[in-house]
């Protein structure tokens, strides 16, 4: 008896097992940006998870059981890395049982090891707020590192996948060179910006503000990740008057109030920026996440 | 004399010269690789300035080309920047620094506490259940909690390791945790060897300092004398679907409350536990599981205080064998079985997944567990002869953790125990049949400035016995230094 019900809970593991997702090719992305890359590439022949959703902020997220389910048969893993996503990607990792994606494995790829980093702390300590020892993680807010991850990405995915690696191939080629001729696009729409000063909520545009040689003056939270108290944000009042900013930025998962509160009080912007896939209406693919940052900043400085 | 010094110094210098000259041979080299490598480098940057160069001119065609509203040439992307060059003028690292850059993550938790109880904790029982070590509400007054220094990293490219070590105020040092996990298995499992916190229930495998309150609930004090730790080996294996399932298998010493060492071979404890989670929506998830611990005593002592219960038993009770114990309580010890069988959830809301601001956290746990096995008295005569014992027991907590603005957290703890039904055989006079459930009520506010730091203050009534409550207020601060890891769901 004992044995026939073991027999029955094994076969209908085994079964359950077996109608899983393993036909395709499986990615796991940490973020909504990695995710449309690997499907920009990927196309119909790869399963793209994203593991977070456009409004969700990347660095508070919890390690939850749907993310281990998905890592365990993830083929591979694109993540952020310099530290965005320590807070939860180690621990749904060592819980998958999936040696495939674990760091240093082939299936597990860091987009930030593909560019430069900028925004590397003086200091390292934790009494200057949530601070990346590693450098600014938020990359994605220049398009010419979407460039760098992407050649990296397709590489990385025909070595995974040799299968399909000619049509990842193909499809890595054509968005390559499309991206090449918005990148000419939106340098020469977003010339009016250059020289403008900005305020930012949290220091997440480093990348962007040095891609279109804007100026951060200051930003909302007194340190990074940090909310927003009254004292600063009088502070940074004080500093606008005598320094006066064009416009505060603001990434769409982030709330409003500091930023209202200080547009309330002076005559400045307050310009939500996509930050992400899917961060805004227009913000649908890559393409459109840049075209709307950059229709979204010049109607900023109007 | 004289000769034979000379033919020393002779052989002396003819031993030597070789050697010097190997050494100055072997500094040319040096110098020559510090050259190749000085040009190699040059090189290297050279190369990655006229990269540079090519990719701006090619930009700057592109930009005119599209100025002239021509069709945007099919040009290369922009290659990815080359590496940096290797530092020529680095001086060479020292060995001790280049060891120094593999060592394990460090941190450390810094625990303590207030606290102001209305009964004298060293009379804590909780009526009708056999008390366990570690059990009760703790010292009056100001107290350091556990210290806990923790070190992980990985071992290799298939193991991580961590060890963490827990110092009580009393300044000892105890193993809390030290495993190794082999990460590089496939197929779903993950191996896991050492000391570690056992997957029985939800909470037993989190650390006190992750804990919503600032005790354990009255349920893990009775049954597991707070946290069941064991020392052995653990698989666990996740389900390849999108649903979370997962299944664990323990194998461990069994020397730990509420087993004992029994200097057996084999396996003197067993675990097994399944869970399954998942996500409705983006801002809600959850978590349910079912567990069961298998595991032996051998006379593990207890001191039972009849009196407690309202037997009068002072002027000394009588037990098995005739042996008597003296004042108000009688030395026990237990000899049998231990079966513990736990069922849980968690529910956890966040706002669109961001847990930042506002969230709301709901959990429960069932325990229940079943001693059976022989009872001895332990008193000034020793072991008296056996009597048989049995008891069935339960208990539950269910509390609910609120984030009503960053940084601030109110939560309510309901506990509640059922005394169940003991059978102490000859020992019957001892275990009065009791209809009394212990039970208590928590309520606690909590700030944290950042994920590293938490201070709260907690005030819980418990009602431990007829007519006895206890009005319990702590103060505690939690703080957190060094590489602190993330917290499991």
């Amino acid at each position: 008896m004992r044995s026939r019900v073991l027999f029955v809970i094994a076969a209908s593991i085994a079964a359950w097992s077996g109608g899983g997702a393993q036909a395709a090719f499986n990615v796991f992305a940490t973020v909504p940006e990695w995710g449309a890359l690997v499907q920009e590439i990927g196309g119909d022949k790869v399963r793209v998870y994203t593991a977070t959703n456009p409004l969700q902020d990347p660095h508070h997220v919890e390690a939850r059981p749907s993310l281990i389910a998905r890592a365990r048969s993830a083929d591979l893993v694109v993540a952020t890395g310099a530290e965005l996503e320590v807070g939860w990607l180690p621990l749904v990792l060592q819980q998958a049982g999936n040696g495939k994606v674990q760091p240093g494995a082939p299936g597990y790829f860091e987009a930030t090891s593909q560019v430069g980093m900028l925004g590397k702390p003086q200091r390292l300590d934790r009494a200057e707020g949530d601070v990346h020892p590693m450098g600014d993680p938020h990359i994605q807010t220049d398009p010419r590192n979407i460039a760098r991850v992407a050649a990296a990405l397709a590489q990385r995915m025909q070595q995974l996948d040799p299968a399909d690696a000619a049509y990842f191939k193909q499809r890595y080629d054509d968005f390559a060179r499309r991206w090449t001729a918005a990148l000419a696009k939106w340098e020469q729409q977003a010339a009016p910006l250059r020289g403008v000063p900005v305020v930012v909520q949290h220091k997440a545009f480093t990348y962007l503000i040095a891609w279109l040689g804007m100026k951060e003056v200051a930003a909302l939270e007194p340190k990074p990740g940090i909310e927003p108290t009254t004292a600063h944000l009088s502070e940074v009042l004080a500093l606008l008057q005598r320094e006066p900013a064009k416009m505060v930025l603001r990434a769409a998962y982030q709330g409003d109030q500091a930023s209202q509160w200080l547009a309330q009080r002076t005559k400045i912007n307050v310009v939500v920026l996509p930050f992400t896939v899917g961060g805004t209406e227009g913000a649908k693919d890559l393409f459109g996440l840049y075209d709307d940052t950059i229709a979204r900043l010049l109607k900023g400085i109007q | 004399m004289h000769n034979r010094m000379l033919l020393a110094s002779a052989l002396a210098l003819a031993l030597a010269a070789p050697h010097a000259r190997a050494a100055s041979d072997k500094d040319l080299d040096e110098i020559r690789a510090q050259i190749r490598d000085l040009k190699a480098s040059y090189e290297a940057r050279i190369k990655a300035l006229e990269d540079r160069l090519k990719d701006a001119e090619a930009k700057a065609t592109e930009a005119k080309a599209e100025a002239a509203r021509l069709p945007a040439p099919v040009a290369a992307v922009p290659v990815p920047e080359p590496p940096p060059p290797p530092m020529a003028s680095a001086p060479p690292s020292s060995p001790s620094s280049s060891l120094a850059a593999f060592n394990p993550a460090i941190s450390a938790i810094l625990n303590g506490r207030y606290a102001n109880l209305s009964q004298d904790p060293s009379q804590f029982r909780l009526a009708g259940f056999a008390p366990a070590p570690g059990a009760g509400p703790g010292k009056r007054g100001f107290s350091l909690g556990e210290s806990e220094v923790a070190f992980s990293a990985n071992v290799d490219h298939e193991f991580s390791g961590t060890l963490i070590f827990s110092v009580t105020p009393e300044d000892t040092v105890s193993v809390e945790e030290a495993y190794g996990i082999y990460a590089g298995a496939p197929a779903g499992f993950t191996p896991k060897l050492g000391r570690f916190f056992s997957g029985l229930g939800y909470l037993n495998e989190q650390h006190a300092h992750a804990w919503d309150f600032t005790d354990a609930p009255l349920v893990y004090q009775a049954f597991l004398g707070n946290q069941y730790q064991t020392d052995g080996l653990q698989l666990t294996w996740v389900a390849p679907t999108d649903q979370f399932f997962m299944l664990g298998g323990e194998v461990g010493s069994g020397g730990m409350f509420p087993g004992t060492d029994r200097g057996k071979n084999g396996a003197g404890s067993g675990v097994v536990f399944a869970r399954v989670g998942g996500d409705v929506g983006y801002s809600n998830s959850w978590l349910a599981g079912v567990s069961y611990l298998r595991t032996a005593a051998r006379e593990r002592p207890f001191d039972w205080a009849p009196s407690f219960d309202g037997v009068t038993g002072t002027g000394g009770v009588t037990g098995t064998g005739g042996v008597t114990g003296t004042g108000t309580t009688v030395p026990f010890s237990f000899t049998g079985t231990s079966h513990v069988a736990a069922a849980d959830f968690v529910w956890k809301w966040s706002p669109n997944g961001n847990p930042h601001t506002t969230n709301f956290k709901l959990q429960g746990e069932y325990l229940w567990r079943k001693e059976s096995g022989e009872l001895a008295l332990a008193g000034d005569g020793g072991g008296g002869a056996p009597g048989s014992y049995s008891s069935r027991q339960s208990g539950w907590y269910l509390q609910g953790v609120y984030q009503f603005m960053p940084q601030w957290r109110v939560g309510l703890r309901y506990d509640r125990l059922d005394s169940g039904s003991v059978d102490a055989g000859p020992n019957a006079g001892l275990f009065p049949a009791t209809s009394f459930d212990p039970r208590r009520s928590t309520a606690m506010v909590d700030w944290s400035p950042s994920e590293f730091s938490r201070v709260r203050l907690q005030f819980a009534q418990a009602k431990f016995a007829p007519g006895l409550t206890d009005n319990e207020w702590f103060l505690q601060y939690i703080l957190s230094i060094g590489a602190h890891g993330a917290h499991k769901f």
